[in-house]
């Protein structure tokens, strides 16, 4: 006998037959109803008029039928809650049955029925099987006081069973652990503040133990747990390390991957002197190579990962190049995966291999694939300096084929290698020029255009091919047109006399007919250069570009050390955090990776204390072509239009970072806004009360609340260089919360509308928590004054100076840039006082090196003067000595970073100079606090 | 977690739907029908988001499978989960297919609501499960409480793959060591890449709860014994050797089933376990140095003008003359504008297969340090059609009755203290099969 006759087609009334059949005396037929009313629920069919007569056949003592009504159930019961609550009694009679199958069975369904009124009939059985005698039922209700929680959160803590799952993680079966596990951490991760799992080194230790005796799920489960875990230091991390490590060899790739997110987590905490460091790294690279003999679909999800690990720590895979070459049966998203790796790995040592594969692979059939493989050679010219001749003469056969998209592939990553190696390779110019009739993509035209452009001197007839582009100009994608345009105003000013109508025909077409505003803006720009200075147009527009280097397309390092705790997840996969896909509040609890050597204080430089290595050395980004704004500031002019001076890496960054995301960003898109409290790691507590003081802000205007010292307004951005919007400002640092006091000034003729604002990266990640309010336009010779909160979770780059901060600021006119300098004691928070033991012990360990003595003026206060007015600004006195005359104080202070600053001032009754040492482990920042002092103490 | 399972025919049709999640509507299974099933292009990822709802698959056949949630899961272990749900689906009714999941639908209902509680994986060996969810569906009233206990001890339990109780006549275990040995050469006859992936799968009937411990000559393990234990390995099946000059191999890495103790193996490297019943894969490992590539393919493709191609392989075997290779399959491939092929070979059967593009050539055996030559004219139709043919490579298929990593077992040592049988009493048998993984020359 076999059900598949269930499936058959129906003819109508069925459901009445159904109905008598439900209502039959004999049980084979009662069960076979129930078959088929499955059957149609399955394919989608509403059979939920059937719901009395389904549970009526609840009671029986045939398991397979009771299992049937339950799935039923389970479907119907929300949209039917009255009949619903006929078939409590039935769940809570079997929840005391002797068989333990069943009484699991009824707590399991019972979870899934998602009806009010049931809940509550729920909750005693639901107790009874948390401590009953079978671990069966036991882990089946650990599972169910997840369900539970998420039908209603507040029942589940008001019954206690949240106390109650927390004991079951001493439970002495390690299955019923792991769901324990599973069920406490789905439900903290709605609460993220809770400390629900409340993990310390012994809990830690009952979660290893029954890790080596449960099932692969729960092996997944508990280590998945582990991984949110911060050790105390590096110690605990490596004893950890050393129980986790044998999971690698477990024949579940699941297994195996949630133990790399462990180890890699918890290496961040281990010096890389250690031996152990290194025993660990290579233990790692043989277990990710397993994994590509995996089934396609798991080796999807490993080589995403892989693709992360290699640009976190690249020593792990660096001699495993071979295992990522493409198979020819692979299955294309495979491919495309280890073509990307390939590239992350590619060196001097191994390129004559890699490039050799990647010509092979640019011969495959489909067309992605191809595309990327060409794509990859011009990458591996960048990236290899050595390979880059050998890259482009393989680029140069391949142009050869005459295959349409690789032609155009080559021809954009030729004009990348271009801007590498300048004066090097351009004698390909002619090869590439034979092509242009054939390049029909955007990016293609816009990287040929572009290179007319910049080498309109030795083309001879580069005048030609460019007008032949302009004739079509409105059919043109915005990137083309942009490139053409800079391309015509190059010429112009390379050959003036022949072009000149040229020129003027592009100008034209770009700032009359246009309805494009970049095109326009640009448009004018170049034609405003051209008519008032030539010579400066022609130092602006051809001036030397900054050579591009390394890779294109590395992630972030925030996002990639965020990425890294989510290793073998969804978010892995897509290489984005979380927030970026799931709904609501749950998962989206910023992770971060844990600071490096935990054991003594985390006081490391900026630059090395979020990300490790990688992110101090921020690669050069090559601008996408889509990126509008940074295109014409990095390309064609030099230096931005306003702004400091700055070195030109920087202005790079700089540019495409604060446009990056296009002008909606610094409206306040979601990418942009910083995330809620609940996202500042744990060491920033002091941007915790930002909330609250812009209450007080509201309320009061300007607190007076133990705030730190304020400097007056200064005028940051006079208003002849903001098209009449004066800004002046200051920053303020109240109850933990710093913001930025504005004062905009209209004094232009028109109304200014629309404002907002963004800031570039910063040594400290200084970001705006609220978008820029200007409630009401800004009329003419008006003034408004804005407190704008920040925080300082944004990303962190280091600046010259290190209390430099670049701000854009935008109104309905334009966009605006200045850059000014922060006064840093408005980063000292308010948990910054070390007890005395903890300082002597930090003051012997930082090295003499990095103590600073400066010297401070004039001041006439004394000792208890001095430390009060200090420790307005969070600046603490730790201890007081007096020795031979002298007042010493001992004092300590904390970074938003973290960093701990330690110093000591010495006074002298007589004499009003004061002797500040300052010792720190990233001794950049002493000039700055001394600077902090000064203006704390002299104002 | 999951938030849901599905199972669709090749049209789409839905044979099983079973949501664990509130957040997840009807709607997401028409969601997954209409863009990936249907969808035109070749599917590109295995993992697809559709409106913040994401979808796993995988396919057997031509039976989809897809997992959907809208939480940040584990992504390895949906999939790791989606092929164990088809291992289980498999060990109770045979082929994937879609008159079988019509068949068992009540049976697949009731081991998804067994094997998943919430979108959470709970124990699914085979061998637990069907102590309990049986086709006849348990009849409650005819279980003794012990035998309920027994099941859900076993179900919860720290060996949760073998139940108690075992017992047979006479007690005999098999041992296969079966690799797939993997190739990627240059034409010119460099290795570009090669490897071999083994496993290791063991069929036990042992009575009681025996403990196992098992023995190969893992070059770390030999090198930290020394010398002396030579004599271990009296109680092997004396297999065919491809080599006996060698001692010991160099595991790159391997994997094991969760009944081997993998703290042990960390710290000891000695690998023991409490077997489950029947047969499972005890381990898989990888090797990579010192592979013996059992052939060697040697292409030699001519254009002659655009109408014709010339085409000779010789294939050369490289093993004991005494050894006997099987089942050889060379598939050349051929451009997709053939119109016609002339072949002639040595030894075996050569013929153009125009559905595959390809000319297979078979040869039923073919003893070691051999070789055999085929060649072909391959006339093809002149076309205008400006892409170069992409030549794929020369793969090839055969069976070998060694192992090409060199891996021997050296013991597998049986202790039940509790019954009365012992290590000498088992029946012991061993078998080497190396088979042609993805073993290809380009050409």
């Amino acid at each position: 006998m076999t059900d598949s006759k269930y499936f058959t087609t129906t003819k109508k009334g069925e459901i009445f037959e159904l109905k008598a059949e439900l209502n039959s005396d004999k049980k084979e037929k009662k069960k076979e109803a129930v078959k088929k009313v499955i059957a149609s629920m399955t394919v989608g069919k509403d059979v939920s008029a059937l719901f009395p007569d389904v549970v009526n056949c609840m009671q029986t003592d045939n398991l397979e039928l009771k299992k049937l009504v339950y799935l039923y159930l389970m479907n119907y019961a929300k949209s039917q809650p009255d009949m619903a609550i006929m078939a409590v009694n039935t769940f809570v009679k079997d929840c005391e049955d002797p068989n333990p199958l069943i009484r699991a069975l009824a707590v399991r369904t019972m979870g899934c029925i998602r009806v009010d009124k049931i809940t509550e009939y729920l909750c005693e059985p639901l107790r009874k099987c948390l401590k009953d005698e079978d671990p069966y039922v036991r882990k089946t209700a650990a599972v169910c006081v997840a369900k539970l929680h998420d039908i209603n959160a507040q029942l589940v803590e008001d019954q206690g069973f949240l106390d109650t799952l927390k004991d079951l993680i001493s439970d002495s079966n390690p299955m019923v652990v792991a769901n324990a596990v599973a069920a406490l951490s789905e439900i903290a991760e709605s609460h993220p503040s809770s400390n629900l799992l409340d993990l310390n080194p012994q809990s830690i230790n009952k979660l290893l133990t029954a890790l080596n005796e449960c099932t692969e799920w729960g092996q997944i489960f508990i280590l998945d747990c582990l991984a949110n875990y911060t050790p105390k230091d590096d110690r605990e991390a490596q004893s950890i390390c050393e129980r986790v490590t044998p999971r690698l060899s477990h024949a579940n790739s699941a297994v195996v991957l949630s133990a790399v997110k462990v180890l890699m987590k918890f290496m961040e905490m281990l010096s890389k002197d250690l031996d152990y460091y290194g025993t660990l790294l290579k233990k790692l690279a043989p277990p990710l190579v397993t994994l590509l003999s995996a089934e396609p679909e798991l080796q999807y999800v490993a080589l995403r990962n892989i693709n992360l690990i290699v640009q976190k720590r690249p020593e792990i895979l660096k001699h495993e190049m071979k295992v990522f070459f493409v198979k020819y049966n692979d299955p294309i998203y495979v491919k495309l995966e280890k073509l990307d790796i390939m590239i992350r790995l590619a060196s001097q040592a191994n390129i004559a291999q890699v490039l050799a594969e990647l010509k092979e692979y640019a011969t495959e059939v489909d067309v992605d694939f191809v595309r990327k493989a060409v794509r990859a050679i011009g990458r591996c010219a960048i990236k290899v300096e050595q390979s880059a001749e050998r890259c482009v003469s393989t680029l140069l056969d391949l142009i050869q084929t005459k295959v349409n998209y690789v032609v155009q592939e080559a021809i954009v990553v030729i004009k990348d290698i271009f801007r590498k190696y300048p004066n090097k390779y351009e004698s390909v110019i002619a090869t590439l020029c034979e092509n242009l009739d054939s390049l029909d993509e955007p990016e293609a035209r816009a990287a040929m255009i572009w290179i007319v452009g910049e080498y309109a001197e030795r083309i001879d007839n580069a005048d030609e091919l460019l007008e032949s582009f302009l004739e079509g100009f409105h059919d043109e994608s915005t990137q083309v047109q942009l490139q053409l345009l800079t391309a015509i105003v190059k010429l112009f000013l390379k050959k003036p006399t022949e072009t000149q109508e040229l020129v003027q025909q592009v100008l034209s077409l770009a700032t009359q007919d246009s309805d494009n505003p970049d095109l326009r803006d640009r448009g004018y720009i170049y034609w405003r250069l051209l008519s008032t200075d030539p010579v400066a147009a022609k130092e602006v527009v051809l001036a030397e570009k900054p050579l591009i280097s390394e890779e294109t397309d590395l992630i972030e390092p925030t996002l990639l050390d965020e990425l890294i705790c989510y290793i073998g997840t969804l978010a892995s996969v897509y290489h984005k955090p979380p927030s970026a896909f799931v709904e609501g509040g749950r998962g989206v609890v910023h992770k971060s990776l844990p600071p490096r050597t935990a054991s003594s204080e985390s006081t490391e430089s900026p630059e090395t204390a979020p990300a490790g290595a990688p992110s101090s050395e921020q690669p050069d980004v090559i601008p996408t072509q889509g990126d509008l704004l940074g295109d014409l500031l990095n390309l064609d002019l030099g230096p931005p239009v306003s702004g400091p001076p700055l070195a030109t890496s920087s202005v790079q960054m700089g540019a495409v970072d604060l446009l990056g995301g296009g002008l909606d960003s610094l409206i306040g898109g979601p990418n942009f806004v910083a995330p809620p409290a609940a996202a500042v790691p744990a060491n920033l507590g002091a941007s915790m009360g930002s909330g609250l003081s812009d209450l007080f802000d509201l309320t009061s205007g300007v607190g007076t609340l133990s705030g730190s010292y304020v400097a007056p307004k200064a005028v940051w951005l006079p208003a002849m260089k903001a098209k009449g919007l004066e800004i002046s400002g200051t920053f303020t640092r109240q109850v933990g919360s710093i913001s930025m006091d504005l004062q905009l000034t209209n004094k232009a003729l028109q109304v200014m509308t629309d404002f907002a604002i963004q800031f570039n990266r910063n040594s400290f990640g200084l970001a705006p928590a609220a978008p820029l309010q200007v409630h009401a336009p800004l009329s003419p010779n008006q003034t408004v004054e804005i407190s704008l909160p920040l925080n300082t979770v944004g990303s962190v780059m280091k600046m010259e100076p290190l209390n430099n901060l670049q701000v854009a600021v935008k109104n309905n006119i334009d966009v605006f840039y200045f850059s000014t300098l922060y006064p840093l004691h408005i980063l000292f928070v308010e948990d910054g006082k070390m007890d005395r033991q903890m300082f002597l012990a930090t003051w012997k360990d930082i090295p003499n090196e990095n103590e600073a003595q400066f010297q401070i003026r004039d001041c006439p206060l004394n000792a208890e003067a001095v430390s009060s007015r200090l420790q307005s600004s969070n600046i603490f006195t730790v201890a007081k000595r007096n020795v031979e005359g002298q007042d010493m104080l001992y004092q300590s202070l904390k970074l938003t970073n973290g960093i701990w600053v330690l110093a000591e001032l010495r006074i002298q009754p007589s004499n009003p100079s004061f002797t500040l040492s300052l010792k720190c482990r990233a001794p950049e920042v002493s000039q700055h606090v001394y600077q902090a002092y000064e203006t704390i103490l002299k104002n | 977690m999951i938030g849901g399972l599905f199972i669709y025919n090749h049209k789409g049709e839905v044979l099983i739907s079973r949501v664990y999640r509130d957040d997840i509507g009807r709607n997401a299974v028409d969601a997954f029908r209409v863009n990936v099933i249907h969808a035109r292009q070749q599917v590109r990822s295995p993992v697809t988001n559709i409106a913040r709802t994401s979808f796993f698959h995988v396919k057997r056949s031509n039976i989809w499978l897809a997992a959907v949630t809208k939480q940040n899961v584990n992504a390895a272990m949906v999939f790791e989960f989606l092929y164990k749900m088809c291992d289980v689906m498999a060990a109770y009714f045979g082929k994937i297919s879609e008159e079988n999941i019509k068949n068992n639908f009540v049976l697949i209902y009731e081991l998804l609501d067994e094997i998943l509680d919430f979108g959470y994986p709970q124990n699914s060996e085979t061998g637990a499960l069907k102590t309990f969810i049986t086709q006849q569906g348990i009849k409650s009233q005819h279980q003794t409480k012990e035998e309920q206990s027994q099941i859900t001890s076993q179900v919860t339990g720290q060996i949760g793959w073998r139940r108690e109780g075992i017992k047979y006549r006479r007690n005999e275990l098999f041992l296969d060591v079966l690799e797939s040995v993997n190739l990627l050469m240059s034409p010119q006859g460099q290795v570009l890449s090669a490897h071999v992936s083994g496993r290791v799968v063991m069929k036990s009937y042992l009575s009681g709860m025996p403990e196992c411990k098992f023995g190969m000559n893992d070059k770390i393990v030999i090198e930290k014994q020394g010398k002396g234990t030579a004599d271990e390995t009296s109680k092997r099946r004396p297999s065919a050797p491809a080599r006996s000059g060698k001692q010991s191999i160099a595991i790159d890495d391997c994997t094991f089933h969760q009944c081997v103790r993998l703290s042990k193996f960390d710290s000891e490297r000695s690998i023991s376990f409490i077997p489950p019943d029947g047969e499972f894969e005890l381990m898989r490992y990888r090797t990579t140095k010192d592979i013996i590539l059992p052939f060697r393919v040697i292409p030699l493709v001519r254009e002659v003008g655009r109408t014709k191609l010339e085409v000779k392989v010789v294939i050369k075997s490289n093993f004991k003359p005494s050894l006997l290779a099987q089942k050889i399959e060379v598939r050349i491939p051929t451009p997709l504008n053939t119109s016609g092929v002339q072949v002639i070979c040595m030894k075996g059967k050569a013929k153009y297969k125009a559905s595959e593009n390809a000319i297979v050539w078979k040869i039923k055996r073919m003893a070691g340090m051999k070789e055999s030559q085929i060649s072909a004219e391959i006339e093809l139709l002149p076309t205008n059609d400006k892409k170069k043919w992409a030549r794929p490579p020369i793969s090839m298929n055969f069976e070998v009755p060694f192992a090409p990593s060199g891996l021997k077992v050296r013991y597998l040592k049986v202790f039940e203290p509790k019954l009365n049988y012992s290590d000498h009493d088992v029946i012991k048998w061993v078998r080497y099969i190396g088979r042609s993984g993805i073993y290809e020359t380009r050409c």
